[in-house]
């Protein structure tokens, strides 16, 4: 049995699963429920001024019958009064201590306004705090969540007058909505921020209806965009993860959110630099009970690389995430058709007819059957064809011989403005 | 294309191959995903050893397979075979909710995709638990005999197994027939106990090879596991002859060394039509009989057969000829089978056990000339063991306690066939392994009463 434990920026947990901010953690009976499950530690939803709600909140999108491969909610902050939301705080850390408790706020951009707060939820002896600066919907409007959440000069701000007064380690938990996350996630840094989270929801409309015309989901005939999540997101979770992981200026943990499942999501975004996860829409689509999995698997996964403990993951990969040009043009990879496994489905050969590069060839053998072949010698290894492949194993990418040694895009054009000085050089 | 033919019959060793193929990882890993990871799933309900179904599924879809097989292993000391001969339809599959929407997820398939891989990547799924000091000796290494050793042995017990055959495993090694579980599932399933410290002593049986006194004396406990015994007499004329055989007999020898030959072009019946009675006929016609007919004295409608097994023996080309049963066999000088005569039934009012009784109709006689008469109509109890160990019973069903399985005597249990009554039911391989489980949790709750002084 792997060691599970993370301490992310000091905040400990029996395992690097949190459930996220959000209707999960709503309350301390679901909390607690999620202890029991397993749960390492969970973000409770956040505090600030009590708001209304609207009814009809949530939408998904089914991808081929498969439900919720994306989620979407017009939910706003906790609708329960701060004083109920910090009893159940206090008693539930009281009958859970070694589980994390992290408060997630929200709050008007006032500096007497976040001490306040703060100095109110550290009083029942939370763990940690996670700066909401995220939420798109709703509480942007009013100048709050993701508004502020996409001015740095603001998250820095902010963070800054929470860290005055803050005794636990403070988490800002970053949007999406923004065009470089980095920028945010620096402002925080320089803010004070112990750790950064994310991603939260992207800016969605889940869909129309062909036949009332309304937006999916409507409020007596009218929708406003809302904050997508779920397995959909996951990539650019994972990417805005990965930039925060390798910038050099931020050197705080994270604590990846995005789309993550399973327990494969979550060594995913361990590997990319995450010290722990925080989940949600999987959760809201089975349950607390998916933990066991998640917690028996990643389990089985460090034992079975014969790692003892969960930190020797954190940012592995994030030394092979680079910039586009660190990267080896010199490196081929060519597709190769299994025939015996191929089921002759045609796939590849019209994605690469119609819309790659023309190089896999639909043939007929001496018997009459069937065949598809690539012709390796135009084959680009953009990968097309095996994206495509229904079937397990019918077609590999594999490295082609290298004809030339290894040069990015940099290095060729250092080279070539070198060489354009030695010219000038022979000139002379 | 040639189609392959479903008998071959030159070829017997392919007959007995498994006929059902695995799915394969893009199958396991699409049905599984189909799965709806139900809340309080009536699969779970539907299986007689509580397996955690929507979890080892749901292990599946994530990729952790290791935790899948450990799942099922866990609630089925007994899983890997039980993936492939119980009646699903009637148990998990059965209860799945998605037979009120679109089709029911292939548990049973899923299942053994799962111990499948467990086998294949050669995993040791338990450990024994802390020497308690305790020791139990269990009488038979069937399923019901190595899911109660597997428990007690994690339970920190000193377990030996007992076992009267060349290798333990019981129905699921010499029992089932190998197209459907071959015996490497059932050896893999006794390695996984044996990796418990179990000491299992094969070719011994209790009562001739080891006395029954030497166990009450030398363990603080006995499991009862014995299962049942050889097929009973007729009671009819040329029972004696050559070319008569015991359907469970029959069936092992299929399972042990070599195929006969015997049967290649020959004409056979089989009597009864209970799961052995099918068995008995598709082995015969894997064997290469010619002609093979399953003699009932019932109808159809009373056969005890699950619907697979009977659509799996028509497939076969195993004809049924229902309302006959056998007068007498008829055999030539040399004392070998060459016909059998039947006489045909009617049914009359309904019995104790609520079936209907078949009665012949006079005159109705007729031999049907065959080559083999296979017998298949029920199996005897050890009764001998049983007085021996000095255990009420009810015609050699022994008497138990149907929550704790303890019987007569307070230091023996008893699980598995041994307490199976007539009518009561199926004597499934996977009721067996819960009731191995259940005996072993009784042992530890009454030695740990007594610890605990309560």
């Amino acid at each position: 049995m792997a060691d599970l434990r993370i301490n992310l920026a000091g905040i400990k947990s029996p395992n690097p699963f949190w459930l996220a901010s959000a209707p999960p953690t709503n309350s301390g009976y679901q909390v607690q429920r999620a202890f029991d499950a397993g749960w390492g530690g969970a973000v409770w939803k956040t505090l600030g001024d009590p708001i209304l709600n609207v009814s009809s909140r949530f939408a998904a999108i089914d991808f081929n019958g498969q439900r919720v491969a994306g989620f979407n909610n017009i939910e706003l902050i906790t609708d329960r009064p701060l004083d109920v939301n910090l009893k159940e705080i206090y008693e539930t850390k009281k009958r859970f201590p070694n589980h994390a408790i992290i408060a997630s706020l929200m709050v008007e951009p006032k500096q007497e306004k976040w001490h306040e707060i703060v100095k109110r939820v550290e009083d029942v002896g939370v763990d940690g705090l996670e700066l909401n600066f995220g939420c798109p919907h709703g509480m942007a409007e009013r100048g709050m969540g993701s508004a502020s959440g996409q001015v740095p000069a603001l998250v820095e701000r902010q963070t800054y007058w929470v860290k005055e007064v803050a005794k636990t380690p403070v988490i800002v938990k970053l949007t999406p909505n923004i065009t470089d996350i980095t920028a945010t996630a620096e402002a925080a840094c320089n803010g004070g921020a112990d750790a950064i989270s994310m991603i939260n929801t992207i800016n969605s409309l889940m869909g129309v209806d062909l036949d009332s015309w309304n937006t999916i989901p409507h409020v007596a005939g009218k929708g406003a965009h809302g904050g997508y999540c779920g397995p959909a997101v996951k990539p650019i979770a994972l990417n805005m993860v990965a930039e925060c992981a390798r910038h050099a200026h931020i050197n705080v943990p994270i604590s990846g959110i995005g789309g993550i499942s399973n327990w494969q999501d979550a060594v995913e975004f361990m590997l990319m630099g995450a010290t722990g996860v925080q989940i949600c829409t999987a959760a809201m689509h089975h349950g607390f009970r998916i933990v066991e999995d998640m917690i028996d698997g990643l389990n089985n996964y460090l034992d079975g690389k014969r790692l003892k403990s969960v930190s020797e993951i954190i940012g592995k990969s994030v030394p092979r995430y680079s910039d586009w040009g660190n990267l080896d043009l010199n490196y081929n990879i060519v597709a190769k058709i299994n025939n015996e496994v191929c089921i002759n489905c045609n796939k590849c050969h019209i994605a690469c007819e119609d819309t790659s590069h023309q190089c896999i060839d639909m043939l007929t053998d001496e018997n009459g059957l069937s065949y598809l072949k690539v012709r390796e010698e135009d084959c680009v290894g953009c990968n097309l064809c095996s994206i495509v492949c229904p079937v397990d194993g019918a077609i590999d990418m594999v490295e082609a011989h290298r004809e030339l040694p290894p040069m990015t895009w940099n290095e060729r054009q250092t080279a070539l403005s070198l060489a354009t000085e030695c010219k000038i050089d022979s000139s002379k | 294309m040639e189609k392959i033919q479903r008998v071959s019959y030159t070829n017997l060793e392919r007959n007995f191959q498994e006929v059902e193929l695995p799915l394969t990882n893009q199958e396991a890993w699409e049905e599984s995903n189909r799965c709806l990871y139900c809340y309080d799933a009536p699969c779970i309900k539907a299986c007689p050893t509580g397996i955690d179904i929507p979890t080892f599924i749901k292990k599946i879809a994530s990729g952790n397979m290791l935790g899948s097989a450990k799942t099922i292993m866990s609630a089925n000391p007994v899983g890997a075979s039980c993936a492939r001969v119980c009646p699903t339809e009637e148990l998990c599959e059965g209860a799945c909710v998605l037979n009120h929407s679109t089709k029911p997820i292939m548990i049973g398939m899923l299942q053994r995709h799962s111990t499948d891989w467990a086998i294949k990547n050669e995993q040791t799924l338990f450990e024994p638990g802390l020497s308690n000091g305790k020791s139990v000796a269990i009488v038979g290494g069937g399923p019901a005999g190595l899911s109660a050793a597997r428990e007690l042995a994690r339970l920190g017990y000193e377990v030996t197994i007992y076992e009267a055959a060349d290798k333990a495993g019981g129905l699921n090694t010499y029992g089932i027939v190998s197209f459907r579980l071959p015996q490497s599932i059932s050896y893999w399933e006794v390695e996984q106990v044996e990796k418990l410290n179990v000491a299992i002593k094969t070719n011994t049986r209790v009562g001739k090879d080891v006395s029954v006194k030497d166990l009450l004396k030398g363990f603080d406990c006995i499991v009862l596991a014995a299962g049942m015994a050889h097929v009973p007499h007729l009671g009819i004329e040329g029972e004696e002859l050559e070319g008569v055989y015991d359907a469970i007999e029959f069936v092992k020898s299929t399972k042990s060394g070599s195929l006969t030959k015997d049967f290649v072009g020959k004409r056979a019946v089989v009597i009864g039509a209970g799961n052995t009675a099918i068995d008995g006929a598709t082995c015969s016609i894997r064997l290469g009989a010619e002609n093979v007919k399953i003699l009932y004295r019932r109808s159809e409608e009373e056969m005890t057969a699950y619907d697979f097994e009977y659509e799996f023996a028509k497939q076969d080309g195993v004809e049924f000829r229902w309302l006959t049963a056998p007068v007498r066999i008829i055999g030539d000088e040399h004392g070998k089978v060459t016909g059998i005569e039947c006489i045909k039934m009617k049914l009359g009012e309904a019995g104790q056990d609520g079936r209907r009784r078949p009665l012949p109709i006079e005159g109705s006689e007729y031999v049907i000339p065959v080559d083999a008469v296979i017998k298949a109509i029920g199996q005897t109890r050890h009764l001998e063991l049983i007085e021996e160990l000095g255990l009420q019973h009810d015609n050699g069903v022994v008497q138990v306690n149907k929550e704790t399985y303890q019987t007569s005597n307070p230091n023996i249990y008893a699980c598995g066939d041994v307490v199976f009554g007539k009518g009561k039911g199926d004597a499934m391989v996977v009721t067996a392994a819960q009731q191995g489980k259940q005996a072993a949790y009784s042992i530890h709750r009454q030695f740990t009463t007594v610890y605990t002084g309560r």
